[in-house]
């Protein structure tokens, strides 16, 4: 890169589908050290929402994320009303939060599969993918689009959820419903996963305090945080839930964590459907005063953090955007050392960071600095772990 | 009493502004020499969560809120420091306190310029490695926007 080329720069959003780079230290099998190198999808989106206008920035952060994309709007929009201590309407609370929901229900499903295909489950990946589809065709109904779907804005939503829609969407939900009484048996009572996921990767209750991770990876290390009970937003005040929490902090622990989760969604959404009044689902805004803003949201990986700074103009003078996986990456550094290369792809992709993050994986002999291993290699290993733990304790596929 | 009303009582003789600007969001203004001491506190004593950083160029100076986050009650105590030397700016690093700091302060660091003395592993972490060090990208480019 020449050095008079100026880009603009934001920060980085190391969430789903888009490339990081590990570098495992490996004496033996042991992984002894972890360099973990970001900033290949750096798109300054910062820098290009201090060029919007606040209308505006709301579709651009969508970008940000292809899986949780509603989780940055929302963040953005609570960020707003914070600034400008806008009243929403009660009908777009729901709506928002019900879009939410289902969104943590997606994201969800597509990190199980993926684990299941990291240690060599591939039926598991089908069954999550399969019944993840009726969700995005639930999406695509409301907002017309399965990704992106353009619900949020300051003040309100754009798109109403109409009376047609609910009862689709509540026969989907009790599919789901049925599907995850089948993973959670599935996993939770199956002695290879459990072989192969409980004592590995183990993040502990004081690692996870001073990494300050969030959602689903602290919740696992038994660190009892969840935006949405503590600093409440959209509709999460109207509905009851719980916030599952294991002790462990390993990788098991972390898919349970997620699999009752899914319980909690159906239970919210279910809840919004049914108490959600009829009424405005938007209030206009004239302007944004000067001030500053906080807004945070649950996304499905954790507090998802937006700061926004106005000087009156139209434009934000500053947006400060924290993704989840922020915190929960730099803190693979603890989870993965000391662990086996074997065990390496599942345990970086246990806390849900991006699918493309083993694929740039490498593996470096500690003596004389050389690659040895493809993060496609990686996978396969831990597949062919998966396999002759199988074999030692006698397991054989039902088919 | 309440986190708020601890701080206050704590780091009165740090404090040189703050105000509450909704229900749960609290915002506190401190000298830059004194961040390692009052973030020790707030995530040692209080045991308050760092959430992240934000760093804004203003024409006063290099602006770093500090967000720490009370998840019992869901508030978010923002505490402000203002480098006002924006050729050569810089602050103690919190790495000491919390890890969690490593990967905000080397970003802070490669957009703003902001140098975090006793930082570890000071380098490049969304930039390219060749970037030049003498260029900001979060700097703003015209001196007379006003914050």
């Amino acid at each position: 890169m020449s050095h008079k080329v100026v880009i603009p720069i934001g920060p980085y959003h190391p969430l789903q589908e888009e490339p990081e780079f590990f570098r495992l230290y490996v004496e033996g099998e042991r992984v002894v050290d972890i360099d973990i190198v970001i900033g290949y999808n750096h798109r300054g989106i910062e820098e290009l929402s201090e060029h919007k206008h606040f209308d505006q920035v709301a579709y651009l952060v969508e970008r940000i994320c292809g899986i949780c994309s509603t989780s940055h709007p929302f963040a953005y929009v609570n960020a707003i009303e914070d600034l400008a201590h806008i009243q929403v309407p009660e009908r777009a609370l729901y709506i928002r939060t019900i879009i939410a929901e289902m969104e943590r229900i997606h994201s969800h499903l597509l990190w199980l599969g993926l684990a299941g295909h990291f240690i060599g489950y591939n039926t598991l990946w089908m069954w999550a993918w399969r019944y993840r589809e009726p969700i995005l065709d639930c999406f695509e109904m409301i907002c017309g689009n399965r990704n992106h779907y353009a619900m949020m804005k300051p003040g309100g939503v754009r798109r109403d959820i109409l009376n047609e829609h609910i009862s689709p969407l509540k026969k989907t939900l009790d599919e789901i419903s049925r599907a995850t009484d089948m993973f959670y048996g599935a996993v939770v009572d199956d002695p290879v996963i459990k072989a192969r996921l409980k004592g590995v990767g183990i993040l502990t209750k004081e690692q996870a305090r001073n990494w300050c991770v969030v959602g689903p990876t602290a919740r696992a290390s038994g660190i009892d945080i969840d935006v949405r009970r503590d600093d409440p937003y959209g509709a999460y005040d109207r509905v009851s839930f719980n916030v599952p929490t294991e002790q462990e902090g390993d990788i098991f622990a972390k898919t349970v964590v997620r699999l009752k989760e899914l319980y909690e969604s159906i239970r919210i959404i279910r809840q919004c459907l049914d108490k959600m009044p009829k009424g405005e689902i938007e209030i206009k805004i004239k302007e944004i005063p000067a001030g500053e803003g906080i807004g945070r949201v649950e996304a499905p990986r954790g507090e998802c953090f937006h700061y926004v700074r106005s000087d009156g103009t139209n434009r934000p003078i500053r947006h400060k955007i924290r993704a989840p996986s922020y915190m929960n990456v730099a803190s693979n550094k603890i989870a993965a050392v000391g662990g086996t290369i074997s065990d390496a792809a599942i345990t970086l992709a246990a806390v849900d960071p991006c699918y493309c993050c083993t694929e740039r994986c490498s593996v470096i002999r500690k003596e004389d600095n050389q690659r040895i291993l493809t993060g496609w290699e990686l996978i396969k290993l831990s597949q062919e772990k998966t396999e002759k733990l199988k074999k030692e304790i006698g397991f054989k596929d039902v088919i | 009493m309440s986190i708020e009303e601890k701080i206050r009582e704590n780091l009165k003789e740090k404090i040189i502004d703050g105000y509450r600007h909704s229900q749960r969001r609290c915002y506190f203004s401190i000298k830059p020499q004194d961040i390692v001491e009052v973030a020790n506190f707030l995530f040692n004593e209080l045991s308050l969560r760092f959430s992240i950083a934000t760093a804004i160029d203003t024409p006063k100076g290099i602006e770093i809120l500090y967000h720490f986050s009370f998840d019992k009650s869901g508030e978010i105590f923002s505490v402000r420091v203002l480098i006002e030397d924006k050729k050569n700016p810089q602050i103690d690093s919190l790495t000491s306190l919390f890890p969690a700091a490593e990967w905000i302060e080397r970003e802070i660091w490669e957009l703003f310029g902001v140098n975090f003395k006793g930082h570890p592993n000071l380098k490049h972490l969304l930039l390219h490695e060749d970037w030049p060090q003498d260029k900001h990208p979060l700097r703003k480019k015209d001196p007379q926007v006003t914050p």
